[in-house]
């Protein structure tokens, strides 16, 4: 499913400065029994959100009114473990389109890039000065300039580059994805598997 | 020059490489479950495109089976609705399809092998991170995400930037009570959870060499736990014979031409890694973790490491502990264990599941332990019945379940209640991974089964 294009993304952001957040706390296994990409937002870090009788754990930060926005800023290491693209479904539907973090687990990542999620990871100096302006002020806004590769503060106009290589960065300026590059491949996929040996 | 067992396979399945951009890589064999295809067949479907070689694809149901009275319909109906659509997708496709009650039925990672559906040489993938499993014959095999299930299914490629190469040496032998899961979870717990992102990780030295097959699989299968793509073990002639006549692997004149290729299929002396790592087997105990990330493991008899002492911010380390219910500096042995769960496609194998009987035989279970017994597949199942496993779990009080994933993830209805501690062979021991509120400690078969027979963490070497 090709998706909406990615140029310039200014908003606020949403703090989560927790190290190795799993696809589990992202979307729990028991939320994952669709059989049609829908509905997924609501159960973004059910876990963290919500207590067993249903009922809003106020403390955690997707329940506070004061943070919202386009973007999740996370800790090191996230989206480590399952290949669940639940985990960036979720993410996407909930209404983020960019994740920000000094380190992304590598399936998450790519899931991310598939569905038109844009993954940017900065310096962990870099992500500590974003986490301590939004602390400083909640209403702060970052400003993700995919053409140029950078993140910028705006209200002090801190700035960092990030990378992404040219295939993925023009897959999503122009919202096209691998499907669409594959398919238009077949005759030369076609040559290369009638030549494997199993 | 000189290449890597992982750079011949990897470069061989090349189709097309993009500049600054990733390969198109041609996938040989591509394994599918219930909970990540459905989607993956629907926009298939948007997009009026078809599946391009059903051949080499192979549907089995795991992740949200009940596992036990399989002979009766699904109770749970969401969990039937993602049956039925793996069931009339591959029927739709002329995919074949082991669905529940199947004889072939069980975890997409324990029959892949028991098949000969997983091949030295081969490029495998399948919506499950712990796809890295099928690494331990030689193959290129990891976890991919539902957009790129949609890939395979009609392309037979996913378009991946090739990782970086690591290789982890084991040198020595194990000691008394050592298994593989606990070779895997010291290497976790020294690299951390996110110290191989980013590489392709060749294991390499005695410990693996000497290794079975089944326990070579258990290391590979945990290889996304420390962040890796996969995990890969050059094929041998232990790989060869476990291989040989099964039901998918070449056959006559096909077996000598791929003999032919399999036995070229190992890293060249003098090829250079992006980083290499050496261990000494001798210095590793039965293992388990105490926190809520694979690499918060600790040598069984160590206490609890204090959060100075570990690698990554405090505040995590303190958040994680709290959730278990833990203190920094307390011993792991002789914590309370509510339950214990044997399984998975880490150690739901006939192997463990013979370590699991070597220590409860002549015991019995401990009446505050809920003990599930899941083997990985019906053939795992019926060699248990065989052998005579199942008189020595009965008799110890034990039950075995039908197979499936089980209690590793909570989707289907094993899962632990909030608050309880099991101690699992499983892979994940993140917050309510088995339940929500519930409590992992992620160990071996024997590690599990002493604990099973005295009802706290007990050290398998005082029962062997």
């Amino acid at each position: 499913m090709a998706y909406d294009k990615f140029e310039i993304l200014k908003s606020t952001a949403v703090p989560l400065p927790i190290e190795n957040v799993d696809t589990d706390q992202i979307i729990p296994a028991r939320f994952l029994k669709a059989t049609e990409r829908k509905g997924f937002g609501d159960n973004l870090f059910r876990d963290w959100r919500y207590n067993p009788d249903n009922t809003i754990k106020e403390e955690f930060v997707l329940n506070n009114p004061v943070y919202k926005g386009k973007i999740l800023v996370g800790g090191r290491n996230f989206g480590s473990g399952s290949s669940r693209e639940h985990a960036a479904w979720a993410v996407y539907d909930y209404g983020f389109r960019c994740v920000v973090s000094s380190f992304f687990a590598d399936i998450f990542r790519g899931n991310c890039l598939n569905i038109g999620v844009l993954p940017v990871q900065v310096s962990a100096e870099f992500l500590d000065i974003i986490y301590k302006a939004i602390e400083a002020d909640p209403t702060t806004e970052l400003e993700i300039n995919l053409g140029n590769q950078t993140i910028t503060i705006l209200e002090s106009g801190e700035k960092e580059s990030f990378d992404i290589n040219d295939y993925k960065k023009e897959n999503m300026l122009n919202g096209y994805d691998d499907i669409d590059y594959l398919t238009k491949m077949k005759e030369e996929i076609q040559d290369f598997a009638s030549k494997r040996p199993f | 020059m000189s290449t890597t067992l992982f750079d011949k396979v990897w470069d061989s399945h090349v189709v097309r490489k993009i500049k600054d951009g990733p390969d198109v890589f041609f996938i040989d064999r591509h394994l599918i479950h219930e909970v990540t295809s459905p989607v993956a067949f629907l926009g298939l479907k948007s997009r009026n495109n078809t599946v391009i070689y059903p051949e080499r694809t192979f549907a089995t149901a795991d992740h949200n089976t009940p596992t036990i009275n399989q002979h009766l319909p699904v109770e749970d109906p969401l969990s039937a609705n993602q049956l039925k659509a793996l069931e009339e997708n591959s029927a739709e496709w002329g995919i074949s399809h082991w669905g529940l009650g199947h004889e072939k039925n069980g975890i997409v990672h324990v029959v892949g092998p028991e098949y000969g559906i997983t091949l030295p040489g081969a490029t495998i993938v399948c919506g499950d991170s712990h796809t890295s499993t099928h690494g331990a014959f030689g193959a290129i095999a990891f976890g991919i995400g539902t957009s790129e299930v949609e890939m395979v299914l009609t392309s037979q490629c996913i378009m991946q930037p090739k990782p970086k190469k690591m290789r982890i040496n084991i040198t020595g032998g194990l000691g008394k009570g050592v298994t593989p899961k606990d070779v895997a979870l010291f290497i976790i717990s020294k690299l951390t959870t996110s110290g191989a992102t980013g590489y392709f990780v060749e294991y390499s030295g005695d410990v693996f060499k000497q290794m079975s097959m089944e326990g070579r699989m258990t290391v590979c299968n945990l290889s996304i736990e420390m962040g890796a793509r996969g995990g890969i073990i050059a094929p041998d002639e232990k790989t060869f014979e476990y291989v040989k006549g099964r039901l998918f692997a070449p056959k006559g004149e096909a077996w000598d031409t791929a003999m032919t290729y399999w036995k070229t299929l190992s890293t060249d002396e003098d090829a250079v890694f992006d980083k290499e790592l050496t261990f000494d087997g001798s210095e590793i105990e039965p293992m388990i973790t105490y926190g809520t990330n694979p690499g918060m493991g600790t040598g069984i008899s160590q206490n609890i490491p204090n959060a100075e002492d570990v690698e990554g911010g405090v505040a995590t380390y303190k958040k994680s502990l709290g959730y278990m219910g833990f203190a920094e500096g307390e011993a792991m042995i002789g914590k309370h264990v509510d339950y214990v769960f044997i399984g998975s496609c880490t150690n739901g194998r006939i192997e463990d599941f013979r370590a699991f009987a070597s220590i409860v035989k002549g015991r019995k279970k401990a009446e505050n332990i809920t003990a599930w017994l899941v083997p990985g597949s019906h053939i795992v199942e019926a060699a248990i019945k065989e052998e005579g496993l199942l008189d020595i779990f009965h008799e110890a009080g034990f039950v075995l379940r039908e197979p499936g994933c089980s209690a590793c993830l909570a989707m289907n209805d094993d899962k632990v209640p909030a608050g309880k501690v099991a101690v699992s062979t499983s892979n994940r021991n993140f917050e309510g991974r088995q339940g929500p509120g519930s409590k992992t400690l992620l160990a071996s078969p024997l590690v599990a089964a002493a604990t099973a027979v005295t009802g706290v963490v007990t050290d398998p070497r005082t029962l062997l």
